[in-house]
């Protein structure tokens, strides 16, 4: 498949941001007590806004004629470009919140060095993302550390999550020859020069929160290419079962 | 007969100053239209209205998002829509940008004076913005009590955070400083 690799990095971004503000939209209803039923919700919505602005550029590089809508609506599992991660099923509330404190570490600095992207429509985007990420971290790394540090039992879930949710992070860090041309011109952020950031956020909140950093080993990999676990079909299932049912529904 | 001089320097003058009318009159009527979701303010109370561009008889207001997500963009931009043509005005559009990135530095200090009467804790201006894990100085809105704590970083709104006094033991809501 020849696609143009702005439109590939620019759905990638797009398809992570809207598949993990979808699986923090399922908390609502569920969550341990209302103030974090507001918070999931709210950070589900920062997330679910960055993927609109990001798919509406995107069907705007490819020129082919697809909104924000035929792009989330309308594509099946194999063609989405989320990294793994997102597409997992929440878990316990502490899982999630792990999860999120890890993805926000790292995407608080990505969205730092993409505000400063030489295409206008990704640094705008990013630098609007960047302040509600920032928003993300300190919230999901304080749970970090409250969670961590807290009872037993607290301790005992928040160390497995970050066991469990430790091989999905390798993706965060992937780059490929779609994205070389994009970092080199000054487009994309490479994602190594985000690793020392990340790793400095996870020390301290890590250490705060009384888990220790899982050893560098074997991580997935494959969402980026469209490679993905049973778990996105089910999310798609969801997102798009009003689009497939009925199909240009609006309202 | 051929235009002379004076009469496109005439023109021109009578143009823009029909211009400055038209784009006072729009702003009249922007200036009517609140966010759906605090309604003691106006849009240009938020900084959310960036601009009014009058071309001829056409009028285009330029909005901004404050968070990505804000769902009262599209509620904001149909009732802009409507507030300009009840002003008279036939041909408008309304668009939306998402640079500069909206922050609180542009809410105006009366749109901070509205949201204090409304029970709302104003964002603090960027001088005083705290770092990532750093602490925030904030008033109870009702008993301007210091002795506050955050019960969540979220509130019922995308850009208010939910806190407590102390003091007179009322909880409030706190306007996001982004």
């Amino acid at each position: 498949m020849h696609e143009d690799p702005l439109f590939l990095y620019t759905l990638r971004l797009a398809d992570t941001a809207l598949i993990n503000g979808h699986r923090l939209s399922e908390w609502c209803g569920h969550a341990p007590v209302l103030e974090e039923e507001l918070a999931l919700a709210n950070l589900a919505l920062d997330l679910i806004g960055e993927a609109r602005a990001l798919y509406a550029y995107a069907g705007e590089v490819e020129g082919k004629g697809r909104d924000e809508d035929a792009l989330a609506y309308l594509r099946d599992v194999a063609s989405y470009r989320n990294i793994l991660m997102v597409e997992r099923p929440n878990g316990d509330f502490g899982q999630t919140i792990m999860r999120q404190f890890l993805l926000s570490a790292f995407m608080h600095p990505f969205w730092e060095a993409m505000s400063g992207s030489r295409d206008s429509t990704l640094s705008a985007v990013a630098a609007k993302a960047v302040k509600e990420t920032a928003y993300h971290l300190r919230h999901c790394g304080e749970w970090t550390m409250r969670l961590g540090d807290g009872t037993p039992e607290s301790h005992r879930r928040m160390e497995e999550a970050l066991e469990e949710e430790w091989p999905y992070t390798g993706e965060l860090f992937e780059t490929d020859r779609v994205e070389h041309d994009l970092i080199a011109s000054g487009v994309a952020v490479d994602p190594a020069s985000l690793r020392d950031r990340f790793d400095t956020t996870l020390e301290r909140v890590l250490a705060e929160a009384t888990l220790a950093r899982p050893p560098a080993g074997w991580m997935q990999t494959g969402g980026r290419q469209g490679r993905h676990s049973e778990h996105l079909g089910h999310v798609l299932a969801e997102l798009q079962y009003l689009q497939r049912a009925y199909p240009g529904a609006t309202w | 007969m051929s235009r002379g001089k004076n009469d496109i320097v005439e023109d021109d003058g009578a143009s823009d100053r029909r211009a400055r009318a038209l784009k006072l009159r729009a702003l009249a009527a922007l200036a009517s239209v609140h966010d759906p979701e605090i309604p003691v303010l106006t849009i240009a109370d938020l900084g959310v209205l960036r601009d009014v561009r009058i071309e001829g008889e056409k009028v285009e207001a330029v909005i901004t998002p404050t968070y990505s997500g804000c769902p009262a963009m599209n509620m904001i931009a149909i009732e802009a829509d409507l507030a300009l043509e009840k002003a008279g005005f036939s041909e408008r559009k309304i668009t939306t940008v998402l640079s500069p990135a909206w922050t609180t530095d542009w809410m105006s200090d009366e749109g901070r004076a509205k949201l204090l009467r409304h029970g709302i804790a104003p964002p603090p201006h960027s001088s005083s913005r705290a770092g990532l894990f750093g602490k925030e100085a904030l008033l109870c809105p009702r008993c301007g009590s210091a002795e506050v704590e955050r019960i969540s970083e979220f509130g019922s709104t995308a850009c208010k955070a939910l806190w407590r006094c102390k003091a007179c033991r009322e909880p409030f809501d706190h306007f996001k400083c982004i």
